[in-house]
């Protein structure tokens, strides 16, 4: 089997119910695998199922371990390689602080204009942006913006959907 | 069964149930006959109820470690889920060790823990501790009853988890208040569990498939693991009939020992770091191997990239993820093992296939040379009594009667396995997985509960036994014959062959000074003392051992030197086994096998 690493998204579909979390993430630290990014939360009150959307990198070997040993959990509905399974869409939210001057700020306005991020707070000596796209696309805005005068990143995490009318939570496993 | 007949109550009928009734409720359910426990603050509502009804038993154990592994013995024995009960904080802590065990080893058990109450969690209370927390990563799932309205569904579902796809120990915290304040009983769930419903049905094209690699090879081989014990007698003995329609050789993993009989002629013994020389090389040297309920752990693989290199791999287990964990295998089957190798004796009827003796006639004539080498050979010759001797001779003085062995943990476990011929399943009762000292005793004592007929032995190093030796008031306590045959060599020896091995001969805080006189210990704790120090004394002590209807403590002074052989060093092929002290190949201390364990 290759021992190339690849990343891959995975979405998992629990019950919203104490520990969850915990069972998750301790999956990954227990036995050492990697994760990059994180979400979660409730998605369908009702039925009180909540979606976990998480990125991780392996080999072919540890990304299927990790999906096994996933689905093996009790609340755990569904697991999906949204990587592998077919096409998908994966957005992430950012919010990014700038502080300096006037012509530091006119110019990270004009970059956030071209790079589609919006302006969600302004003072005299800071603006904080919001940019939704893909995590390279984040990734390029927080490049570009850092010499000018970037102090403070939060990011959402990757949130991700396969294309096409295949659903993860919609039936009724 | 009615809330009546389990509760005898004075109270008037229309009265709710308190959490504790509606606990020992859903436990008759369940089919529950006897709970290994120990009380304190928390569990006392509970305790209480126990008081009041004669439905369940409870052992009274002396620590919670024990209480563990007499669930394990009691479940492993008997195919039934064994049942804990302790209090919170260090009840709940000293479980740990026994859970992990369980986990390990895939044994169904239900731990109840006490909790603080409800209002009290969080606060640092007197004996609390985040149980599900601390449980989390050693149990296959873990639950904290808050509402009382959930209390009889989650015990239910504690019992599903626990004996379904890959057993495994269940933790059910119960706060106080829970236990003690009126709860609704809701019934056995005859439903689907909402989410973990394991798969066991083969599918079709996989079984072809297997049928297809098994008609073709020429050098095949099964390797079967305790997965089939689980699944239960008629699936062992569903392996044992495909195995002799096959003529196919097989070798079992520790956890596997008893899944086909050890007289058969098709077994070539135990495979893994002490298994056999024949077994070892058949599985290095095979082109096609059918492993079922076995999970390629590193005491059976030796170093990953030389293990089996010519052979065509069918796994069938029922835990998808031990499929590819360790070894990338050809054809993985998630299935049930009885169902898959039912379907696969199905097939293997309806193609007319026979045990072909002209295609496996080489390969049979290859095995019976590695054979000749007699790997498990031993000297018995003066005073000293070989470790090996005294287990054939326990072995061949306690044929014709029921007889479950369980070990510790170290040299007397590798030569129990070699040397105790199994010949059915769940006779067997060791600490494979976690390799936990101190197993047997407490383990034995379950045993004894569910069989009190049977000849219960735990075959034992006296420096695992005396870490559980505090069980011996409970064999006490409830009449259990158990007998511990402790194979005594004054050091912790397993330890002390690989300071041989692997550490220049530097024995290292493993000799056992200071043992206490076993046979003085036997009579302080009311059981009968034994000894043997010379090989002339060996046999009678067995047979006074088995003919006493008491606890016996046997003290059987061994071979201090005595190593375990063959032994394949850590990080080494199965090719690269060392036979004997005599033997040239030298035991290679690797830098990159000196790290394993």
């Amino acid at each position: 089997m290759t021992q190339v690493e690849e990343r891959h998204t995975i979405a998992v579909l629990v019950d919203n119910e104490p520990g969850v979390l915990a069972r998750v993430i301790g999956l990954f630290s227990g036995r050492g695998y990697n994760i990059d990014s994180l979400t979660v939360a409730e998605v369908d009150a009702e039925r009180s199922r909540s979606r976990i959307n998480i990125v991780t990198h392996g080999t072919a070997q540890v990304i299927e371990q990790i999906k096994a040993l996933l689905d093996k959990l009790v609340p755990v509905h569904r697991v999906a390689d949204l990587t592998i399974d077919g096409p998908s869409v994966e957005r992430e939210l950012a919010l990014i602080k700038v502080v300096g001057g006037r012509e530091q700020l006119v110019q990270a306005l004009r970059l956030a204009d071209f790079m589609h991020a919006r302006l969600v707070d302004s003072s005299i000596e800071s603006f904080v942006f919001e940019i939704t796209g893909a995590s390279d696309q984040i990734d390029a805005f927080i490049h570009l913006i850092e010499p000018l005068g970037l102090t403070e990143v939060s990011r959402a995490g990757v949130v991700a959907m396969a294309r096409g009318p295949a659903s993860l939570g919609r039936d009724d496993s | 069964m009615s809330a009546t007949s389990a509760m005898p109550r004075t109270e008037v009928q229309t009265q709710p149930l308190t959490g504790s009734e509606v606990v020992l409720k859903a436990l008759v359910e369940q089919g529950v006959d006897v709970v290994f426990g120990y009380p304190g603050g928390a569990v006392l509502p509970l305790y209480d109820a126990i008081f009041k009804q004669n439905s369940i038993r409870h052992i009274l154990v002396r620590h919670e470690q024990g209480a563990v592994h007499a669930a394990e013995g009691y479940a492993r024995s008997t195919g039934k889920v064994g049942v804990v009960l302790v209090t919170s904080g260090p009840g709940a802590t000293n479980t740990v060790t026994g859970l992990t065990d369980a986990l390990m080893d895939s044994v169904p058990v239900v731990c109840l823990t006490g909790q603080v109450p409800t209002h009290m969690i969080g606060n640092d209370a007197f004996q609390e501790a985040d149980t599900v927390g601390i449980t989390r990563p050693c149990t296959k799932h873990n639950y904290l009853v808050k509402e009382p309205a959930r209390l009889a569904q989650v015990i239910h579902e504690a019992f599903h988890v626990a004996r379904s796809g890959r057993p495994g120990p269940v933790v059910v915290d119960l706060p106080k208040d829970v236990l003690m304040g009126p709860a609704p009983y809701t019934p056995k769930e005859t439903v689907r569990h909402k989410t973990y419903n394991p798969r066991v049905e083969p599918q079709a094209d996989a079984i072809e498939r297997a049928l297809d690699l098994m008609a073709e090879a020429r050098r095949p081989i099964f390797y079967v693991g305790g997965g089939v014990i689980n699944a239960g007698p008629e699936a062992c003995a569903a392996v044992t009939d495909l195995i002799r329609r096959t003529g196919f050789p097989v070798t079992l993993t520790l956890m596997g020992l008893g899944a086909f009989p050890a007289s058969d002629p098709q077994f070539v013994g135990m495979l893994g770091m002490h298994g056999t020389y024949e077994a070892n090389l058949a599985m290095h040297g095979c082109d096609v191997m059918v492993a079922i309920g076995s999970r390629f752990d590193d005491r059976v693989t030796g170093r990953l990239d030389s293990f089996s290199p010519g052979s065509r791999k069918i796994h069938i287990d029922i835990d998808p993820s031990s499929i590819n964990k360790n070894v990338p295998v050809e054809l993985g089957i998630v299935a049930d093992a009885g169902r898959a190798v039912a379907a696969l004796l199905e097939g293997w009827r309806a193609r007319g296939l026979q045990p072909d003796g002209a295609k496996l006639g080489p390969w049979w004539d290859q095995i019976k040379a590695w054979q000749s080498r007699d790997s498990l050979r031993f000297r018995q010759s003066g005073d000293v009594i070989k470790p090996q001797h005294a287990i054939r001779r326990l072995y061949e003085l306690t044929q014709g009667r029921e007889t479950y062995i369980t070990t510790e943990v170290g040299q007397h476990q590798m030569w129990a396995a070699q040397h105790f011929k199994f010949e059915q399943p769940r006779h067997w009762m060791t600490s494979g997985g976690l390799g936990t000292m101190g197993y047997g005793l407490p383990a034995a004592m379950g045993v004894q509960v569910a069989h009190p007929d049977a000849l219960v032995i735990d075959i034992a190093g006296e420096a695992s036994w005396v870490m559980n030796m505090q069980e011996m008031s409970t064999i006490l306590q409830y009449r259990l014959p158990v007998k511990s045959f402790i194979l005594n060599n004054s050091y912790m020896g397993m330890v002390r062959q690989w300071q041989e091995f692997f550490h220049g001969n530097r024995y290292s805080e493993s000799y056992m000074d200071s043992l206490p006189d076993f046979v003085k210990l036997a009579e302080a704790f009311g059981a009968v003392g034994l000894r043997a120090t010379k090989a002339d004394e060996l046999d009678d002590v067995i047979k006074e051992m088995i003919a006493v209807d008491r606890p016996v403590i046997c003290d059987v002074v061994v071979d201090r030197a005595e190593n375990v052989y063959p032994m394949i060093p850590g990080g080494a092929a199965h090719n690269e086994i060392k036979l004997s002290p005599e033997d040239d190949a030298p035991v290679r201390g690797s830098e990159h096998g000196m790290v394993l364990v």
